[in-house]
């Protein structure tokens, strides 16, 4: 069970880093040196994003490496059959990222089944509300996997308690409107929101967008379980290299 | 949320949670508005002030003896305020973005005619607007990039993906999740995530209703055939919900671009690189590959080479009440080079689609029979496109000279 794996790990560590890469971008190669290295830099789990053509929830630089990994020839199979290695490889949960176009053209069930044979944990569809989800909730509990669901600032109390009743694992907190890797304001606002949250639900909480450097998680310590890192570290291995990921993730939670 | 529209397993609301409370406003408020009686009589009314409703019905009269079958009328909406039949749409949506108290309006454009539809709108209800446009369509349809900046929208170029519609969509959503709050998507077409396949084909639905009435005064009987383009499939959808329920032939008719064999194409509903999928928040036929990515289209018409369809328009294929066809780039252009010469209309390259399909059946129909085509717009956009097909030298010279003037 991911929650439980997340429980001991927080009996442990005040506060959990997830971090995001968008399989095979720059390259399958790369894409595995820096799990290494985020792995070796101390990071609790990690979201596999299979790439996809029209990711409408993504900011720029993310949904630039969605199009250079389709252009360099990623697909379906390629990302599975890569994740299955990962899995092999390094001892921390993985889930899958992606929109469901991916998971409804392989076939749902199959998804799921091919994601729990893989030794993956869960999957995070950001497209897929509760409402149109239910043959993938019935497919993720089949092969006993947690299907994380997305809280947002918009969320109302009731919706929250309503997505709550179907998730598992933890809730993905969005923290503010907008796509990722725009800068968020860690101030009291959110401060609120994620009470809101804690309020809806007993499972652990994520806080994802615009979390870029320690001093946004030192923010989050306390309020939140689990801090999510995406654009920042592709910008990072853009601009610098895989050879700075794992000092640079050793150095968010210290 | 309150509803979510499906059309027998198409359509729904694939939406990312930020969007959900947006979306429940949307539906509540076109619900009610839609309930209330004297809202379409404010529609209607603002139409006919503002816009040029109802447009009129026109008889083709050498067109019919050209070809010896069935009556050809054509239904014109490009007589519409700026063009085309998109006005119906935004000027509806424009009443809602008032009744909701949003200031701001986003909108993407392929062809254009959206993008300077809601420019327009937004102008004559003093909202901010953005249009978000893809680069290669910005090139291809300059002059209503033009429009859209005189009349106060901001244009952005969208250089992302394959740079068409598609991807202005992804884009105008982008926006919508940071700045709903104040802002309203005015969606083109009959697609997207519900509320906007029903929203947008019941403000087009005005086109079949004067449709019909008109053709019934004129010649006391139904139409055998109407033939309507389909590129996200508003302007169908609008002509053909007047004859749903009568005993007419309706035919949709999609870009073949440069052949249904050669990859570069936008038929959805009648090729074989479509399947169901779901993307930009709906489940409808999608040119997509097997693992669901979406595909390159093409048409020389920028407003049909849309990646999805409608939804509606995707149950009503399955349902066989509508048949799909596709003509290509070519036939399109000789179509419209015909229509120049022998009606004086210069249809848009989208609605001669319809007109292509339409010349190919038209002597298997009896004289006795009505043919009825959707004039969805008007063409003076696509003189570029047009000039560069028929390859028109004083055109080419007036091009190069105006290219001097500018570089003196």
């Amino acid at each position: 069970m991911l929650e439980s794996y997340l429980r001991s790990r927080l009996s442990e560590k005040e506060i959990l880093l997830m971090t995001h890469i968008v399989l095979g971008y720059p390259t399958f190669e790369d894409s595995f040196k820096i799990i290494q290295a985020m792995v070796k830099g101390g990071v609790d789990l990690m979201e596999l994003q299979i790439p996809f053509s029209e990711p409408i929830a993504d900011g720029p630089v993310i949904l630039h490496a969605n199009q250079k990994a389709l252009a360099l020839g990623t697909t379906v199979n390629k990302c599975f059959d890569f994740a299955q290695k990962v899995t092999r490889t390094f001892d921390i949960p993985f889930l899958f990222m992606s929109y469901y176009n991916i998971l409804f053209k392989y076939g749902v069930d199959r998804f799921a089944a091919d994601t729990a044979d893989g030794h993956l944990r869960g999957a995070i569809v950001p497209d897929l509300p509760p409402e149109e989800g239910q043959d993938y909730l019935k497919a993720m509990e089949k092969h006993n996997l947690a299907p994380i669901f997305i809280f947002s600032p918009t969320t109302t109390a009731e919706r929250m308690k309503y997505i709550a009743s179907f998730a598992q694992g933890f809730i993905y907190c969005v923290a503010r409107k907008g796509v990722t890797g725009v800068d968020t304001d860690f101030s009291g606002q959110l401060e609120r929101y994620l009470a809101r949250c804690r309020k809806a639900t007993g499972l652990p909480l994520a806080l994802g967008f615009g979390v870029k450097d320690k001093e946004d998680i030192d923010f989050l310590r306390g309020k939140v379980d689990i801090a999510v890192i995406g654009t920042q570290t592709i910008r990072l291995v853009e601009k610098e290299g895989v050879g700075v990921v794992e000092e640079f993730i050793k150095n968010l939670t210290e | 949320m309150i509803e979510r529209g499906y059309y027998e397993g198409f359509g729904g609301a694939y939406l990312p949670e930020i969007l959900i409370v947006t979306f429940d406003e949307l539906v509540e408020t076109f619900q009610k508005a839609k309930s209330d009686p004297s809202f379409w009589q404010e529609y209607t009314e603002i139409m006919s002030t503002y816009s040029c409703r109802p447009t009129p019905l026109t008889f083709a009269e050498n067109l019919t003896a050209r070809f010896g079958g069935g009556r050809i009328y054509i239904k014109r909406e490009d007589l519409n305020h700026t063009g085309a039949h998109k006005a119906n749409n935004v000027m509806g949506q424009g009443l809602l973005v008032k009744r909701m108290g949003k200031t701001r309006v986003i909108a993407e454009t392929g062809a254009g005619q959206h993008g300077v539809a809601t420019a327009t709108m937004a102008a004559r209800f003093g909202f901010k607007c953005t249009i978000y446009m893809g680069e290669v369509d910005m090139e291809r349809q300059r002059p209503n990039v033009f429009w859209m900046e005189r009349l106060g929208a901001e244009v952005i170029p969208v250089l992302e993906g394959t740079r068409i519609l598609k991807d202005a969509i992804n884009e105008a959503f982008r926006d919508w999740v940071t700045n709903m709050d104040t802002t309203h998507y005015v969606l083109g077409t009959a697609c997207g995530p519900h509320p906007f396949p029903e929203m947008v084909a019941y403000f087009q639905s005005i086109i079949g209703k004067e449709a019909r009435k008109q053709i019934l005064k004129y010649e006391e009987r139904l139409p055998a055939r109407i033939y309507a383009c389909v590129g996200g499939g508003s302007n169908a959808l609008g002509i053909f919900s007047g004859f749903l329920d009568d005993p007419v032939e309706l035919v949709g008719v999609e870009a073949a671009g440069r052949g249904l064999n050669s990859g570069q194409h936008a038929a959805r509903l009648c090729s074989e690189d479509a399947s169901i999928g779901v993307a930009q928040g709906y489940k409808t036929y999608f040119l997509q590959n097997s693992d669901g990515q979406m595909k390159e289209t093409h048409s020389v018409a920028a407003g049909l080479d849309y990646v999805g369809v409608s939804p509606i328009l995707a149950q009503l294929k399955e349902s066989g009440r509508v048949r799909f066809e596709a003509t290509t780039d070519r036939q399109v252009v000789d179509a419209l080079s015909l229509t120049i010469r022998k009606e004086g209309l210069i249809p848009a390259l989208e609605s001669a689609h319809a007109f292509a399909q339409a010349f190919k059946e038209a002597s298997t129909l009896s004289k006795d029979d009505i043919i009825l085509i959707n004039q969805s717009g008007r063409g003076d956009k696509d003189i570029f496109t047009v000039a560069d097909a028929f390859a028109d030298p004083k055109w080419q010279e007036f091009i190069k000279n105006k290219a001097e003037q500018y570089h003196a």
